[in-house]
C-alpha cells in the first residue's frame, strides 16, 4: 500500500483525515500514485496537476524520505520506501503568500 | 412571509446570510471554503436552493462547488475549463503575444430558465456553460472567435469576463464583459458576437475610441428594461438605450467617476446605484467617505447617501461585483467592501447599516428573495 500524505484543504475537500493508502498497479512514480489517488478521490482532478497537462501546479510540492522531487520526471519511479509502504509521499502547499 | 438570503464571497471563504422580510437581524453561516478565494456565489432563479461558487487559490486552482439546499452542505463539481481548439493568443501587458492559460472563473450566472444550465466567464477571458448543473463545461468559443482577441490586453485585475447578463426577453441574446477589452452581445445564443462599445471613450488606451481595449468594470440592466444598459466604465458611468449598439456618458455630478460596482433599484429601472472610487491608483472613496450615489433619472443627477456609512477615516473599495438588490416591496441594496463589511439598506440607500463588520475582505454579493 502507498501512503500518501494530503495538504489540509484537499483533505477538507476530499472528506478524509490522516493519511491516505492506495493501492498502485505496476511500477510506482508520481504520475501513477496521483492516477489512483484521483481515481480514488476525483474531486482532486486539477487541484495538484493540471488537467490537460497533468504538470504540477506551481505552488505544489512533492517531498518523501526527506528528498524534495517536484521536479522529478512523472515517470521516475519513487523511492523504494515509499514503494514499500515505509514512508509516505508527501503532497504539500509551497509556502507562498506571505 | 418573504426572506432574504446574502451571498457574500470573501478573500477566506464563503458567507450565507440569512433574515426576514424585516431584514434587521441577520444570521450568519460559514465560512464554506475556508482559506479560498470566493470570487462569486449565485443561486438559480428556477430553483432557489440551488447555488453556484466559484472557489479558488494560487495553490490547487479553480473548483466549482453547488449546493441543493439553499448553501447549507455543497458538493464539488466539474473544474474542467479547456478552451475550444488553439486557444492563440492575446496582448500581454509589455504588449507582446501571450498564449491564452485559464485561471479562475470570476463570475457564474444561472439559467433564467434551467437550475442545471450555468454560464461562468473566466480569466483569461472566455465564456463557458454548463448543461448539467456543473459536472462538464463547454467554451462558447464564438466570443474569442470573433476577431479581436490578439487585441484584447488585462487589467490590473487579470484579462478576466466579470460580467454575465442574459436578457429575460430574449434567449439568445447575452451581454458580457471584459477588463480591458469592453463589452459584447451575442444575438445567437453564443454562436457569433460582436463588440458593443461604441460611444465610450478610454484616454489610457492609444485609439480612446477604438472598437475594444476598453476597461469596462461593470454592467447592469433591469429585467424589465432589457435594451437598457448601465455600465461602470474603469473612468465614466455611460448608459446605452439600444442594448449596448451606443453609449452616452452619464457621470454628472457624481465626485469621481471611476468605480466597480453599479446597480438598478428592483423596482425602479431609472433609478441606479454606484460606489465612487478615488482613482484607479487610489482605490478608496473620495475624501475618505464611504458614499453610494443614487441617480433616480438614469444618471446624470446623482444624489450622495450617507446615512449609517462611515464619513471619515474609511479605506476600503467595493469590488466589480459586491452590489445587490433584493425585490422586497422596500426595495433592498447591499454592498460589500475590502475592509469586510457587508452594508444593507432596506429603503432603496437613504439609510444603511453594517450587517457584518469584520469578514476577509469581500469579492461578491448576491441577494436571493425567497418566497
Amino acid at each position: 500500500m502507498i501512503r500518501v500524505e494530503l495538504p489540509a484543504h484537499l483533505r477538507t475537500l476530499a472528506k478524509t483525515s490522516g493519511e491516505v493508502t492506495l493501492n498502485v498497479e505496476g511500477k510506482v512514480t508520481l504520475a501513477s500514485v496521483l492516477d489512483a489517488l484521483e481515481a480514488r478521490f476525483p474531486m482532486l482532478e486539477g487541484t495538484i496537476r493540471d488537467h490537460v497537462t497533468q504538470k504540477r501546479r506551481p505552488f505544489v510540492r512533492f517531498f518523501a524520505c526527506e528528498e524534495d522531487l517536484s521536479h522529478e520526471p512523472p515517470d521516475a519511479p519513487l523511492p523504494e520506501a515509499v514503494a514499500l509502504g515505509k514512508e509516505p509521499l508527501l503532497i504539500v502547499g509551497a509556502i507562498a503568500g506571505g | 412571509m418573504s426572506s432574504v438570503r446574502l451571498l457574500v464571497g470573501t478573500k477566506k471563504g464563503a458567507f450565507v446570510l440569512t433574515s426576514d422580510g424585516k431584514r434587521e437581524k441577520w444570521a450568519v453561516n460559514g465560512p464554506h471554503f475556508g482559506g479560498w478565494e470566493i470570487y462569486h456565489m449565485k443561486g438559480s432563479p428556477v430553483d432557489q436552493n440551488r447555488l453556484y461558487a466559484s472557489q479558488s487559490t494560487g495553490w490547487f486552482g479553480q473548483l466549482i462547488q453547488r449546493s441543493n439546499d439553499g448553501g447549507k452542505t455543497w458538493e464539488p463539481v466539474g473544474n474542467k475549463f479547456v478552451y475550444d481548439g488553439v486557444p492563440g493568443t492575446h496582448q500581454w501587458y509589455d504588449g507582446t503575444p501571450h498564449p491564452w492559460e485559464f485561471k479562475r472563473v470570476w463570475h457564474l450566472e444561472p439559467s433564467l430558465t434551467n437550475a442545471d444550465a450555468v454560464y461562468a466567464g473566466v480569466e483569461d477571458a472566455g465564456l463557458f456553460h454548463s448543461a448539467n448543473g456543473g459536472q462538464t463545461w463547454d467554451e462558447l468559443s464564438g466570443l474569442r472567435g470573433h476577431g479581436s482577441g490578439p487585441r484584447w490586453q488585462p487589467g490590473a485585475g487579470g484579462l478576466c469576463l466579470h460580467t454575465i447578463i442574459l436578457d429575460p426577453a430574449d434567449p439568445k441574446r447575452i451581454f458580457i464583459a471584459i477588463s480591458a477589452a469592453g463589452a459584447f452581445r451575442t444575438d445567437d445564443g453564443g454562436q457569433t458576437w460582436k463588440p458593443i462599445n461604441r460611444g465610450l471613450v478610454s484616454q489610457q488606451i492609444p485609439e480612446p475610441t477604438a472598437e475594444v481595449g476598453h476597461c469596462v468594470h461593470h454592467v447592469a440592466m433591469h429585467p424589465a428594461r432589457p435594451n437598457r444598459l448601465f455600465m461602470q466604465k474603469h473612468w465614466d458611468v455611460m448608459r446605452s438605450d439600444d442594448a449596448g449598439d451606443s453609449w452616452q456618458e452619464v457621470s454628472g455630478n457624481l465626485p469621481t467617476d471611476f468605480g466597480f460596482v453599479i446597480d438598478v433599484h428592483a423596482h425602479e429601472p431609472e433609478t441606479i446605484y454606484v460606489v465612487p472610487i478615488k482613482s484607479d491608483g487610489e482605490h478608496y472613496p473620495p475624501d475618505a467617505k464611504l458614499r453610494v450615489y443614487r441617480s433616480r433619472t438614469g444618471g446624470n443627477e446623482w444624489q450622495a447617501l450617507t446615512k449609517g456609512l462611515p464619513q471619515s477615516d474609511c479605506y476600503v473599495n467595493v469590488l466589480r461585483d459586491a452590489m445587490a438588490v433584493d425585490t422586497l416591496d422596500s426595495c433592498g441594496v447591499y454592498f460589500g467592501t475590502t475592509g469586510g463589511q457587508v452594508y444593507a439598506s432596506t429603503d432603496a440607500g437613504d439609510n444603511w447599516a453594517a450587517i457584518v463588520r469584520d469578514l476577509p475582505a469581500v469579492l461578491s454579493v448576491e441577494v436571493q428573495t425567497l418566497a
